[in-house]
């Protein structure tokens, strides 16, 4: 066991005093706050790579995870890292339970309270929905997706991969490119990176761009080519297809043409770039597949892997709270 | 009515239809204003008459607002007529018009009946209803809308649901002009507006909430500008709350188009920053806008652009309010808020009392043709004494109002009711 104790020796090196009893938004986060998460999530890296991946920090804790809209990779992922930390995972599926029977939000999240979790993961299709459940319970909350407003545990874990890619953030040319209307991760991201010191480009159509997105500190590109040449890094985001066909784009054939990533217009990229996506991909729609499939620069498989560990700070440094609170 | 006579002395006195604003006494008697002295004292008195020294107090006309919302009938738990009235009497809003997206819609004689009966036997305001323009409000064919007037609706209006159907929207122009009924509409662009929790920009940007660009109102706006001016009927625009709407108000209104407009206290007094970390008190339909808006909106009612302040009274119980952003029901309530927020404007913004004070009382009585809303020898007793510098802390959990849903809680206004008559009877006494 003595790989097990020297991950866990470089793991608990690296914990800190996290001062926030949420994780809600990278907006709540500083940036000192934020390295330290990555540098713990980075001795999770390690440890998840062993044969023994279990430690006991957060033994005797009851993790919820509440996923009003379904997604296998981030509640696995979740599932996972509690899992590993020792801590008792329920998956609650709302869409079985009583919630699809009219109960409101409020009301589901006062009845789990009252199970005493120690730890709440949320998803939910409404903006500003982890933030109303953290409100009404005295539980953390964690926020795993909230309507078309953040995704935080995905912005640490794409600030992760980068930075074991690269070594370092502050400075990285990143294009992140297609649906930033709708975009959850977009809009972490842009808070996260920036913070961190990167240079962010928003690309895409404009009738897939928020209303002043060049307020946000960012250069808005409409032509991919013009948006992602010299860049690091081109991070693509997930498309409905259902806004598709007419309604965003007049079609998937034209979309992927114009805005979807292929071998010709990323080599208008700096040399080294790295492609990013967070799943799950439309193949041939945003992405083409010979260059998600590329392991020379696809960090893809990188962000599901670095997920965990990302997920595993987070719970650690929220449930390091909790004691201090006790 | 038979109460005993009594007089108030000592007044400050604001009359926005005479443009008075100056010391004076008024005398009651009868339910009516039986004698106004402007400047002097009343005459003498009979012995029975009760003189009441007011201390230099505010005296001013009640309230008269055109946009109440209650839950009756139908919706009885989100507020009643008379939880309503009672809300009304303590904001010294003495008459109130309420909507007619009721269930079932007021779109018949008997409803209209109904809730003048109802409100009748309450005994504290009076309230008039609006009749809907079309039937069930779905804006595809006409209501009733003589037979409404006759049974005593004010105006006609959808609602909060504009109507589409330009062809629909002409005929009931042009129908409701032949019995000088007025039609009220709301001016938003349907499409654009579906769905929309929030103004279109930075702010809605950022927080992922589906947006409306605020050209939304002008689109509506043009429309029905240039269907007055196609049928000469008289139309009350229905909360203008942007400032490229308002340009498209100014133009209409310099061709000469018979046109009124109303603006809420709410966009009045909130920008969209006010919604913050979602809160849903701050969802409004309209939605809140930015602060641009915003002072546009105020430069406009200074202006005289804008002719009247509504509350947009609309309560919504915490059932309908304690939900995600995008999913709680939009609206506000307002009658207890109205006054001491439109004060406010005077006390942090420097605009005359007599032009605020008379876009809630003299202009919209003017408008619909009622008694109300002055202080003048014969009209009815409908006074509001008001502490006009007395400092409040707005507390939802105080308001009358079945519901307590106010972007106002916790705010900190100055102006307070310490009386309020309809008819020459005191239907709210400061506690």
């Amino acid at each position: 066991m003595t790989a097990l104790d020297a991950g866990l020796n470089a793991v608990l090196g690296r914990t800190f005093p996290f001062p926030k009893r949420h994780f809600l938004s990278v907006l709540d986060l500083n940036e000192v706050e934020v390295t330290s998460l990555l540098d713990l999530a980075d001795g999770f890296v390690a440890l998840n790579r062993q044969t023994s991946k279990k430690l006991d920090l957060l033994k005797g804790r009851t993790l919820m995870n509440l996923f009003f809209e379904n997604s296998t990779r981030t509640q696995s992922s979740f599932e996972l890292a509690g899992k590993r930390l020792g801590a008792d995972v329920v998956n609650m599926s709302p869409r079985s339970s009583s919630i699809s029977k009219g109960e409101t939000l409020i009301d589901t999240a006062v009845t789990l309270n009252a199970m005493q979790p120690d730890l709440l993961v949320v998803r939910h299709g409404s903006s500003g929905a982890a933030s109303l459940l953290a409100q009404k319970v005295t539980c953390s909350v964690v926020n795993a997706g909230d309507g078309q407003h953040e995704h935080p545990t995905q912005a640490l874990l794409d600030a992760l991969s980068m930075r074991r890619a690269f070594g370092r953030i502050a400075g990285l040319k990143i294009a992140i490119c297609g649906d930033v209307l709708h975009s959850r991760v977009a809009r972490s991201n842009v808070g996260l990176l920036q913070m961190l010191g990167a240079n962010v480009r928003l690309v895409g159509p404009p009738t897939l761009m928020p209303a002043a997105a060049d307020r946000w500190g960012v250069d808005v590109f409409h032509d991919m080519k013009q948006g992602i040449a010299g860049c690091d890094v081109v991070m693509m985001l997930r498309l409905q297809l259902e806004r598709m066909d007419g309604v965003m784009a007049p079609s998937q054939r034209e979309y992927f043409r114009f805005f979807g990533l292929d071998r010709e217009k990323l080599a208008h990229a700096a040399p080294g770039v790295r492609v990013m996506h967070p799943g799950p991909m439309n193949r041939g729609v945003e992405i083409d597949s010979e260059v998600a499939d590329d392991l020379s620069v696809s960090l893809i498989q990188d962000q599901v892997e670095m997920g965990v560990a990302a997920r595993m700070a987070v719970l650690t440094a929220l449930s390091a709270r909790l004691d201090n609170d006790r | 009515m038979s109460e005993r006579p009594f007089a108030l002395t000592n007044l400050r006195l604001i009359d926005p239809s005479s443009g008075f604003d100056g010391p004076g006494a008024v005398l009651v008697a009868e339910g009516v204003v039986a004698d106004v002295a402007q400047g002097g004292d009343l005459g003498a008195l009979s012995p029975d008459v009760e003189v009441v020294d007011a201390g230099g107090q505010l005296l001013i006309p009640g309230l008269v607002d055109l946009r109440v919302k209650t839950g009756e009938p139908g919706a009885e738990t989100k507020e009643t007529l008379k939880s309503a009235a009672s809300a009304a009497a303590a904001g010294g809003v003495t008459t109130v018009v309420v909507q007619p997206d009721t269930d079932p819609v007021v779109d018949e004689a008997s409803v209209v009946d109904f809730i003048l009966r109802r409100a009748r036997d309450i005994e504290l305001v009076h309230v008039y209803p609006a009749g809907a323009a079309t039937k069930g409000a779905r804006g595809e064919r006409m209501a009733e809308i003589g037979l409404m007037r006759e049974a005593g609706c004010v105006y006609v209006t959808d609602a909060d649901r504009p109507i589409v159907n330009s062809k629909v929207f002409r005929r009931v122009l042009a129908y409701a002009k032949a019995f000088d009924v007025l039609v009220a509409h709301r001016p938003a662009d349907p499409w654009l507006s579906a769905g929309a929790a929030a103004t279109e920009g930075e702010f809605a940007g950022r927080m992922g909430l589906p947006a409306v660009p605020p050209a939304a109102e002008k689109i509506m706006l043009e429309r029905d500008l240039a269907l007055v001016e196609l049928t000469e009927a008289r139309l009350l625009v229905d909360q203008v709350t942007t400032a490229c709407g308002l340009e498209a108000l100014q133009r209409g209104k310099a061709r000469g188009l018979p046109v009124t407009a109303t603006t809420s206290i709410n966009h009045l007094s909130f920008n969209e920053i006010d919604i913050g970390d979602y809160r849903t008190f701050c969802k409004l339909d309209p939605p809140l806008r930015s602060e641009d808006d915003r002072q546009a909106v105020i430069d406009a009612l200074a202006s005289g652009l804008i002719d009247i302040v509504v509350s947009a009274h609309a309560p919504a119980p915490p059932e309908d309010k304690r939900l995600p952003y995008d999913q709680a029901t939009p609206g506000a309530v307002g009658l207890e808020t109205l006054l001491p927020a439109l004060l406010n404007l005077h006390h942090d913004g420097g605009l005359p009392l007599l032009d605020l004070l008379r876009t809630v009382t003299s202009r919209p009585a003017d408008l619909l043709g009622l008694p109300a809303g002055r202080i003048a020898k014969g009209a009815p007793a409908d006074l509001v004494l008001v502490d006009l510098y007395a400092p409040v802390v707005i507390d939802s959990d105080k308001l009358l109002s079945k519901s307590k849903n106010t972007p106002f809680d916790g705010r900190r206004l100055q102006g307070q009711v310490i009386t309020t008559w309809v008819d020459g009877r005191a239907v709210y006494r400061r506690g």
